[in-house]
């Protein structure tokens, strides 16, 4: 599949956003999250900030963004519908928390940063959905996709959220700690997802696509059209599997094992220093995510390319 | 309404039937398409870089070629591809705005330009690549069975088929009810053992292609290059004389 | 609420008006509606009520919306104002344009008719331009026809009196077995597919002989992928295993062709292998009891083999014991055969069983009465259901002539010549053997006409068109000893004979509708090197080109006078009788084309253009007694002109009352009735018509009423040629006309009175071993020659294209598809991308024909697939033949002059890893004429819909 820069894009930011305030709710409400009002009120802005500029990349991959309304219609089957109806309701609980803060109404404030965390997992699940339920995408029909996006959301926000602390003073190490395990089951999940798609078996065979498996192996011949066309351009890229495979592993090592390293590190280390490392965990994590979200698309087949090349 | 209708018994499915024992890849079902559509209800099916290089347009038919098995018992084969109407039609259960849906009282699938925001969901949920996308305009196209002409009183009864069922020279594409066993579309698929496309994604294509006839496999083995026989010539021809030839 | 379904408009309707007309996206002649809305096409769909097509069109035919309007379309006349080549141009007025023309071809004809050079291409209205240049009186006539498949025209035309090319077609109701060769996609275009539906549904069966298998060999129940140009062998095989096992159809042979006629035997004499004739010229047969009589006697007992003695002494044998002796021989058998042919002896042995056994066992019977031309009643009609189509695998060899006379000698043999479920005449043939009077041009002379038609049908050295010293009047040497069956006159070697002079040198080239200086050139460096050759006073070697495209061609740029022309929706037409009709083996036709929309530029269709022209050189047949201009337009001389008195372009709705057919008066409503009857008219003949024509008394008599032939005779089948063997007699020193010595041997042995086989003359002259493929085309379904590329679809389709060759042979060589090769021939080397394939002659390379494109041309930017990637094989086929003691012939058939393009043979090698990915040759890039529109990037074409 053709990386679609915006979707990339939306996915990484928009999921550490939701990561984040999946965190901010989730700590808040047990009341792990130090620092005054204006530090959450920050993180939460910071969260829908990135939020909010995932969802508009993800506008311009639209050819009619002005109906994007549109989308929020045909919850009772769509994933793609049950994610743009729990990104807007995810809206109302996190906004109305800021407003009680604002409003200095505490304990509703905890309540609905918790409901907005509730909502944010559930919006990052029907993103990951979207992907989950295209069955002719054998890399993304896969039941590790949705825990994949669901644990590098919480990853990448919990990094955040131990920067952002540390940053202003407070001690970063909960969400230090989540950054820690999340980084590490997200490099355990990739590993073997990894192992998983490299060995799995071809949905469908080009014999099987047009019926002449009954005759023996099919090779393509002619091409409908000598040029490509959209369904190739956005179905049939391919990265070359050399090039795949360092990418993993830059992925693996550099965007995620390091970064939770860094996070272990600033468990031990206090003060400024802290900060460094984990704005550094940080930084590499969103790096390795974009790199890991491009690599979804770019490692992931599609049934109609077999239409054409054959494999 | 992206959820499928409901099959109930008897549930008509219109769809195509195309025979590639037949089929000579003349490519006329994929232009008469383009020209009855382009200015049909989907209308227009653009063309990029129309006269450079890297040209590409929105078609609705594509006619492509294969290879299958080797030596004398191989095949060349063409093969037309168009949308399947398929009854666990994915691409309409991803769309999240309606815009795409599947008919209960024909089994068509179509879009409603009017209301695509263009996401491509169905592109990437549909096996077959049967969903053409309109970058232009930014919303999605597709066969639509030609449903402005089926039903089109404009058109002589005979006429009123789908474009390139009228126009395929050799008769190898058949259109009409799949969900009827009686009807000649579903005679033809019985008796000639036709078959949908990737059933194991169990989409549910109404479409059927048939399969290619077996044919005599010739000879195999090392051709016998016994030495010439001398023929005899005379007593042949003595045979070829005593026949007696009035008019 | 979101959910709703749309309301969908089921009926929209199709236009604002509809008109009939006739489809020329190629000359398949199919019937067309025309939808328009807006005063634009909204669809063109297939007319149901048309017989050639009957309601179905083609992958080109459904895209004619763009060609239509594609922006390379020509806008105004063109004055060259540069060199020839550069592409500058001025736009000039019609009035000026054809003021020019005027001006250099009354010069011409005023001095030197010969000088002009007047040759047409894909068009369809020979009988116009063929009658117009003799009405110039220039002998230097002719259509693409020598380059196409003259050999099939020939072959049959001499042999049957049909042919296969559009002129016969199997009986696709009931035959049983269809044998088709070399057929990639044929003039018959969608007759053939609808007849192979047909055949499908009935599970008939169905084998193509063709090295390559798609297309129609795709669909084949069989495919034989014989090694090219070896098909003659292989029928000729067909014919020693029918001998052999004694299946031929002795009755039919007796009945319908010259089997039982009687050759003189006398070798060395000058009668040798002429038919004993009584004292009125009629053929003898050997009759049981009455010994020589006339062969056409009503209850003749002819003898088939056997050597007997005529009165006067003369020994004569029949002609089937001549075909028995040489096919019964051990060089004919399918063992002696297959290695050359690369077909299994087994094989070919099954194939004759399987045909003999449908011709034999399988036979049907017609509850049909008829009569034959002796006046005796058949009850029935019985058939050999087993059918035969050929085309240009077996006509674009040097070969091909023999290939396809060997192949209507297998028919003979099997009785399978127009019979039910055979190979059928189509409408207006069978003709008589050959067809009609010699050719004119014997002579010419300043401002006077020739009369009699240009291209037709020698009947020995007699009426060849040489000189004394038997050196050619045809500026293309056609009709010469070089050709002497040239019927259709050899185009592709205009322009090489007129840049060497040889004959002769000319003054003007007048081209319509040939892209010349493309791909309908054997060579085309070489046509572009000879278009732009200036001697050395500095004029051309050519001085005039007159051209008339109807788009920017390759060739346009080498012209010195652009004319123009219409699209095939603008222009009114003829589908004439007197050419190439569209009948059927279901009785005669033909049809016209009328204006469907208005042009919208300042073009003018080529006909009425040269009746202009016509009246302006104040040619008689255009011209008034008092001088001025006879026909208004070319509708007006279509409904009005008179070949013959009652013989005009159409043959439908003639009489002043329309209510003639085939010979009337001129009927000043003609092409309204025409309009009104979908813009065609047929003749369906009666069911007792239907088979054996060639002796069908009610046929013969019928035809002969509305002038398709000239007498009621039967139409004797001619296995052996009496023309050939005079032409033979010639080159071995008997009579006063014969060939030069360096000829001698060549006519000798090409003119042979039976179908031979011999290895093509290119592949004879010189040593291949360097070269070890075969290398030939195929036509694209989808695109007709060079019209395909402006065309906005159908360029997707197709816009490049690749090297077949076969897996195992590219695997050998370590290649994989779209690795760049050099292909080199004797001529030359070319460069291109590779794909393996399984179903292709192991020896055998081949690509699509005319997808290349020269950079520039047809208004696609530089840098399209067809200039980068696409390619044409021409540029590594030569014009000639490898020089010969000192002199070269045409690379073609030597009895036809057909253009032998199949013939070559190449060498693959994969390029070096650093040569650039680009074909060559690439010539430099075209600039386009003046007053032609930028090419849109994007086309969102649509009628009637949306704004
Ligand atoms: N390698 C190879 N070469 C071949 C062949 C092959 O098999 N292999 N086949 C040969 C044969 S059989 C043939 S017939 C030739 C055909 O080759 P050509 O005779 O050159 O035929 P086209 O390329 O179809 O068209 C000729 C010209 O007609 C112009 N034209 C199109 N429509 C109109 C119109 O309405 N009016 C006018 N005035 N012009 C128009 C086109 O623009 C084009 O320039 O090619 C020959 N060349
Ligand atoms: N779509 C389309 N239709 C056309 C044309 C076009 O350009 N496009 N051109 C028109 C013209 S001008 C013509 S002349 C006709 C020609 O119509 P076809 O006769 O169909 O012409 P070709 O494509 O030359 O096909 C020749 C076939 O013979 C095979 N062949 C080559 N050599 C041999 C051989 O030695 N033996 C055998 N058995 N087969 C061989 C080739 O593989 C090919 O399949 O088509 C006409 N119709
Ligand atoms: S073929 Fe594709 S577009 Fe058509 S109904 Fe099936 S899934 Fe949908
Ligand atoms: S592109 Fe249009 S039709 Fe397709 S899923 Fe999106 S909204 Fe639905
Ligand atoms: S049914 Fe209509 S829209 Fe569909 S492929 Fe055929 S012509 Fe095109
Ligand atoms: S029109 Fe018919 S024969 Fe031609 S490609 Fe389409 S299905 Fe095949
Ligand atoms: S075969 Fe096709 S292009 Fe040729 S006349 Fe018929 S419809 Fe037109
Ligand atoms: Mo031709």
């Amino acid at each position: 599949m053709k990386p679609a820069g915006s979707i990339v894009f939306f996915t990484v930011a928009s999921g550490a956003g939701y990561g984040l305030l999946f965190w901010l709710g989730l700590l808040g409400a047990g009341g792990l999250i130090g620092g005054d009002g204006i530090f959450v009120l920050t993180v939460l802005a910071l969260a829908l900030v990135l939020i909010t500029a995932g969802l508009c990349a993800s506008l311009t991959h639209l050819g009619n963004p002005q109906r994007a309304w549109r989308a929020l219609s045909q919850w009772r089957s769509s994933w793609l519908s049950r994610e743009g109806v729990a990104a807007v309701i995810t809206y109302i609980p996190a906004i109305g928390s800021g407003l009680c803060v604002l409003g200095g109404a505490y304990g509703w404030a905890v309540l609905l940063a918790f409901v907005a965390a509730l909502c944010s997992l559930a919006t990052v699940y029907c993103t990951s959905m979207i992907y989950a339920s295209l069955k002719p995408i054998k890399e993304w029909a896969h039941p590790l996709v949705p825990a994949g996006y669901v644990i590098l959301s919480l990853f990448s926000g919990a990094a955040l959220l131990a920067t952002l602390m540390a940053l202003v003073g407070e001690d970063p190490s909960v969400p230090a700690l989540q950054a820690l395990v999340f980084g590490g089951l997200g490099a355990g999940l990739k590993w073997q997802y990894w192992r998983s798609i490299d060995t799995a078996r071809p949905l469908a065979t080009l014999g099987s696509a047009t019926g002449l498996d009954r005759i023996g192996t099919t090779r393509p011949l002619d091409p409908p059209h000598t040029e490509a066309n959209y369904i190739m351009r956005e179905m049939g890229f391919r990265v070359a599997r050399k090039h795949a495979l360092s990418l993993r592993k830059i992925t693996l090592w550099a965007g995620l094992a390091l970064p939770a390293l860094l996070a272990a590190c600033s468990l031990v280390i206090a003060g400024p220093l802290a900060a460094l490392l984990l704005l550094v965990a940080t930084l590499l994590a969103l790096a390795g995510l974009l790199l890991e979200r491009w690599l979804m698309f770019a490692e992931a087949t599609h049934t109609v390319t077999l239409f054409y090349r054959g494999t | 309404m992206t959820c499928l209708p409901e099959l109930v018994p008897g549930q008509k499915k219109l769809g195509l039937v195309i025979d590639l024992d037949t089929c000579v890849g003349c490519q006329s079902c994929a232009t008469n398409c383009k020209e009855w559509n382009t200015s049909g209800m989907s209308a227009p099916l653009p063309d990029f870089n129309a006269y450079s290089a890297g040209a590409e347009g929105v078609w609705f038919n594509r006619v492509h070629s294969y290879e299958a098995g080797e030596g004398a018992a191989g095949k060349t084969v063409h093969f037309p591809r168009s949308c399947l109407h398929c009854e666990n039609a994915a691409c309409v259960t991803v769309c999240p705005t309606g815009a795409s849906y599947k008919r209960a009282e024909d089994g068509i699938v179509l879009v409603d330009a009017d209301k695509c925001i263009g996401c491509q969901l169905c592109a990437w949920a549909c096996a077959y690549g049967a969903r053409e996308f309109d970058e232009d305009e930014g919303v999605m196209k597709k066969c639509t069975l030609c449903v402005d002409r089926i039903y089109n009183e404009n058109i002589p009864e005979a006429q009123r088929q789908p474009a390139c069922v009228n126009s395929c020279p050799t008769g190898a594409r058949h259109f009409g009810d799949l969900g009827d066993p009686e009807s000649d579309v579903s005679k033809l698929v019985a008796a000639r053992g036709g078959f949908e496309l990737m059933p194991e994604m169990d989409y549910k294509p109404v479409n059927r292609y048939l399969p290619p006839r077996k044919h005599v496999v010739p000879e195999q083995g090392k051709p016998v290059e016994d030495a010439p026989t001398p023929m005899d010539i005379k007593s042949s021809l003595l045979r070829f004389m005593d026949k007696v030839l009035t008019r | 609420m979101p959910g709703a379904e749309p309301k969908i408009d089921y009926s929209p309707s199709l236009g604002d008006e509809v008109k009939t007309t006739t489809c020329y996206m190629c000359a398949c002649r199919c019937g067309i509606k025309v939808h328009l809305k807006d005063g634009k096409v909204r669809y063109i769909e297939g007319n149901p009520d048309h017989p050639v097509n009957k309601g179905v069109l083609c992958g080109k035919g459904s895209a004619g919306i763009m060609t239509q309007y594609a922006p390379a379309r020509l806008r105004a006349p063109l004055l060259r104002v540069g060199d020839r080549g550069a592409g500058e141009f001025k736009e000039i007025s019609w009035a000026e344009a054809l003021d020019i023309a005027t001006g250099w071809l009354s010069k011409v004809r005023a001095e030197d008719p010969r000088k002009l050079a007047f040759f047409t291409g894909r068009d369809q209205s020979q009988s116009l331009t063929g009658f117009w240049a003799a009405q110039f009186g220039t002998p230097n006539f002719a259509a693409h026809g020598g380059f196409c498949s003259v050999n099939m025209a020939a072959g049959g035309l001499y042999t049957i009196g049909g042919s296969f090319w559009e002129f016969g077609e199997p009986d696709w109701e009931l035959c049983k077995y269809l044998l088709m060769f070399g057929v990639a996609e044929d003039h018959d275009s969608n007759p053939i597919k609808i007849g192979i539906g047909k055949m499908k549904a009935r599970n008939a069966k169905f084998v193509s002989v063709n090295p390559v298998r798609t297309g129609y060999s795709a669909v084949a129940d069989e495919w034989v992928g014989i090694r090219p140009g070896t098909d003659g062998l292989f029928a000729l095989a067909l014919v020693h295993e029918l001998l052999r096992t004694e299946n031929v159809d002795t009755a039919f042979l007796a009945r319908y062709t010259n089997a039982p006629w009687l050759v003189i035997r006398n070798p060395g004499g000058a009668d040798d292998g002429l038919f004993a004739r009584d004292p009125d010229g009629k053929p003898l047969a050997w009759d049981r009891a009455r010994g020589a009589i006339p062969a056409a006697t009503p209850d003749l007992s002819a003898v088939l083999a056997g050597d007997y003695v005529l009165p006067d002494g003369r020994t004569v044998v029949p002609v089937f014991q001549l075909l028995a002796e040489r096919y019964m021989a051990p060089e004919y058998a399918p063992e002696a055969v297959a290695k050359q042919t690369g077909v299994p002896a087994v094989r070919i042995k099954r194939i004759a069983a399987e045909i003999a056994d449908v011709a034999f066992n399988q036979a049907i019977t017609l509850n049909q009465p008829w009569t034959d031309v002796y006046g005796r009643e058949h009850a029935t009609m019985v058939g050999r259901p087993v059918a035969f189509h050929a085309m240009r695998g077996i006509s674009a060899h040097s070969n091909g002539f023999h290939s396809c006379r060997a192949l209507h000698l297998v028919q003979m043999l099997l009785g399978a010549v127009d019979t039910p479920g055979s190979w059928r005449y189509k409408s207006p043939f069978p003709r008589p053997i050959p067809p009609g009077p010699p050719p004119a041009g014997k002579t010419s002379a300043p401002n006077t006409p020739i009369a009699g038609n240009l291209l037709a049908f020698p009947q020995g050295p007699d009426d060849l068109l040489v000189n004394e010293d038997g050196s050619p009047i045809r500026i293309d040497k056609a009709f010469s000893w070089e050709a002497p069956l040239g019927l259709h006159g050899m185009m592709h070697t205009v322009i090489a004979n007129a840049g060497a002079e040889d004959p002769y040198s000319i003054d003007t080239l007048f081209m319509f509708m040939a892209n010349m200086a493309w791909n309908s050139a054997m060579n085309p460096g070489e046509v572009i090197r000879i278009l732009t050759e200036k001697k050395a006073d500095g004029e051309y070697r050519i001085p005039h080109v007159i051209y008339s495209d109807a788009y920017f061609s390759e060739t346009v740029p080498y012209a010195d006078l652009i004319l123009p022309d219409t699209t095939y929706l603008e222009r009114w037409d003829a589908i004439s009788i007197l050419d190439r009709p569209i009948g059927s083996a279901h009785g005669p036709g033909d049809s016209i084309r009328q204006p469907v929309i208005e042009p919208d530029r300042d073009v003018r269709a080529f006909q009425t253009v040269l009746i202009e022209l016509g009246a302006r050189l104040g040619l008689p047949a255009f011209t008034k007694p008092d001088g001025t201009p006879r026909f208004k337009d070319y509708a007006d001389y279509i409904a009005n002109h008179e070949r013959t008195p009652g013989v005009g372009p159409l043959a439908g709705f003639r009489g002043v009352d329309g209510d003639k057919k085939g010979v009337g008066e001129p009927n000043p409503n003609q092409l309204q009735r025409y309009i009104e009857n979908g813009c065609f008219w047929q003749h369906k003949i009666p069911a007792e018509q239907s088979y054996f024509k060639h002796a069908n008394a009610a046929y013969l008599k019928d035809s002969k009423a509305m002038g398709l032939i000239p007498n009621e005779n039967q139409i004797v089948m001619q296995i052996w040629s009496e023309p050939l063997q005079k032409f033979r007699l010639a080159a071995q020193g008997h009579g006063p006309k014969q060939p030069p010595e360096h000829l001698r041997a060549r006519v000798e042995k090409y003119c042979d009175p039976l179908p031979i086989w011999y290895t093509p003359l290119e592949q004879q002259m010189h040593d291949t071993t360097g070269f070890p493929l075969s290398a030939i085309t195929q036509r694209p379904m989808h695109m007709y020659h060079s019209w395909g590329s402006m065309n906005a679809w159908l360029r997707q389709i197709t816009g490049s294209n690749k090297l077949y060759l076969a897996r195992e042979r590219g695997e050998a060589q370590g290649l994989v598809d779209d690795d760049w090769v050099w292909v080199t021939s004797r001529n030359g080397k070319l460069k291109c991308q590779v794909k393996l394939m399984e179903g292709v002659n192991p020896d055998t390379v081949w690509t699509w024909n005319a997808i290349g494109k020269r950079a520039g041309a047809w208004m696609l930017t530089p840098d399209s697939p067809e200039a980068t990637k696409g390619f044409l094989l021409n540029h590594v086929i030569s014009e000639w033949l490898p020089a010969q003691e000192g002199f070269r012939s045409a690379n073609a058939d030597p009895v036809t002059g057909q253009a032998a393009w199949y013939d070559l043979r190449v060498d693959v090698q994969k390029c070096a890893a650093d040569e650039i990915p680009l074909t060559e040759p690439h010539m430099a890039t075209l600039t386009p004429p003046p007053g032609l529109p930028a090419a849109p990037d994007m086309l969102r074409y649509t009628v009637g819909v949306k704004p």
